[in-house]
């Protein structure tokens, strides 16, 4: 593989652990604070398995990279502009509707994503992707039976999921923005502007099961692939990193 | 030679069937089908194959250094453990008997078939305390990540049903 490509397809493999990793820690953050304990217990098993899809990828990302990183010196010692994240998974948890909303979006477009890497060329990749689709379809299901109940549910459960909604539609369009031709060509990422048309549909069809409508249009935020993020991410990071930047090879 | 090797991959199997699951200790690594071979090269070195149940499962690291410490007291500190995502593990790699150990600690087994298409049409899980399959989830999430949280409408106990995966 030449020099570009591989530098690439680093940086692809990273996007895929840096999108678990900090869903995951956003996730972590419901830990004692959910609506109920069975939620409480629901949100940090979603957690659980997105950091370990992060250890992963991150790991073999670090092998790739060639420099000796690990997973950890991924997570904990790079800064904001060194993330490859989409933008949609660092926003806020806001209420949990506003968590569920992301979750949503998110688990159904990583779904589709996944299902379609195992027809990769690297093995590794398709290896992870098999493993943990399994996983995903549990949270896309939990998700989405969730926008149906607070949808379908009170005045302000339906409120909330339509202001949840709202916030993150605007960074559902990098979700899709299309992947590096060489890199597609490669068949070392798939291009994830294939998947657009499924996942509306399947967006669609639970929204109408929760009697929603789909939010308009706007104009999408996107930058997070190249590393340019929202403010969100320098606070989840100066919280995530904190022990390993104080402390430096600290370890249990 | 090859009775050798295959004699030494039955022993260490027989080893793992003794090492308890972390977080389930009433089933071995054996039973729930996390154990996927012993590998045999040409120059004599021998790999056990580990595979997690679940990609985050925390319980993966506590197993692997029970299975070292297994080995070591066997004497066989010479055999390596190898971590093998690909095949993914499913539920229906745990044994037979391994099920009826989960029934008789109290976590219903899961369902069989593979978890694909399972997710809609959940069939309800047999309470393991009273055999009724008058029984509901609770959430599909419970205590770790490989167990949802079920309830008996007829004897009223809660109860944790292995997720079919």
């Amino acid at each position: 593989m030449d020099k570009a490509l591989s530098q690439k397809h680093v940086e692809a493999v990273t996007a895929l652990g840096d999108d678990a990793l900090i869903l995951g820690q956003r996730l972590g953050e419901w830990c004692g604070h959910a609506p109920t304990l069975e939620l409480d217990l629901s949100l940090a098993n979603l957690g659980l398995d997105l950091i370990g899809q992060a250890q992963f990828f991150l790991g073999y990302a670090g092998e790739l990279g060639g420099q000796g990183h690990d997973a950890d010196a991924l997570a904990y010692r790079r800064d904001v502009y060194s993330f490859r994240n989409c933008l949609l998974v660092e926003q806020p948890n806001g209420d949990f509707g506003q968590t569920i909303a992301r979750q949503f979006l998110f688990s159904t477009w990583q779904k589709l994503l996944f299902e379609e890497m195992v027809s990769l060329s690297d093995p590794r990749l398709t290896a992870i992707a098999e493993k943990a689709v399994k996983e995903i379809g549990y949270h896309a299901r939990f998700a989405a039976d969730w926008v149906v109940r607070l949808g379908d549910g009170t005045a302000e459960s339906r409120q909330r999921m339509i202001a949840g909604l709202a916030w993150c539609w605007r960074f559902v369009d990098e979700l899709f923005d299309p992947a590096d031709a060489d890199l597609v060509a490669a068949r070392l990422v798939v291009n994830p502007a294939i998947l657009r048309e499924v996942w509306n549909e399947k967006v669609q069809s639970v929204l109408d099961d929760a009697g929603l409508d789909r939010p308009a249009a706007g104009r999408g935020i996107t930058g997070g692939r190249r590393g340019r993020h929202s403010e969100h991410l320098g606070h989840l990071l100066s919280e995530m990193q904190f022990l390993q930047r104080a402390y430096p090879g600290a370890s249990w | 030679m090859a009775t050798i090797a295959s004699d030494l991959s039955d022993r260490i199997i027989e080893i793992l069937g003794m090492v308890p699951d972390p977080e389930i200790p009433a089933v071995s690594l054996v039973d729930l089908g996390i154990v996927r071979g012993v590998e045999h090269d040409n120059c004599g070195a021998v790999r056990v194959l580990l595979t997690p149940t679940y990609t985050g499962c925390p319980a993966t690291l506590v197993i692997e250094r029970s299975v070292r410490a297994a080995l070591d007291r066997a004497g066989l500190s010479d055999v390596a453990i190898q971590s093998r995502l690909s095949p993914p593990w499913t539920t229906d790699w745990i044994t037979e008997e391994g099920r009826e150990k989960l029934q008789a600690y109290g976590i219903a087994p899961p369902e069989r078939g593979d978890g694909k298409g399972m997710l809609k049409s959940e069939v309800p899980a047999i309470c393991p305390q009273c055999g009724s399959v008058q029984t509901q989830e609770v959430s599909r999430f419970g205590s770790t990540p490989c167990k949802a949280l079920w309830r008996c409408l007829d004897c009223r106990e809660p109860f944790d049903r292995f997720k079919c995966i």
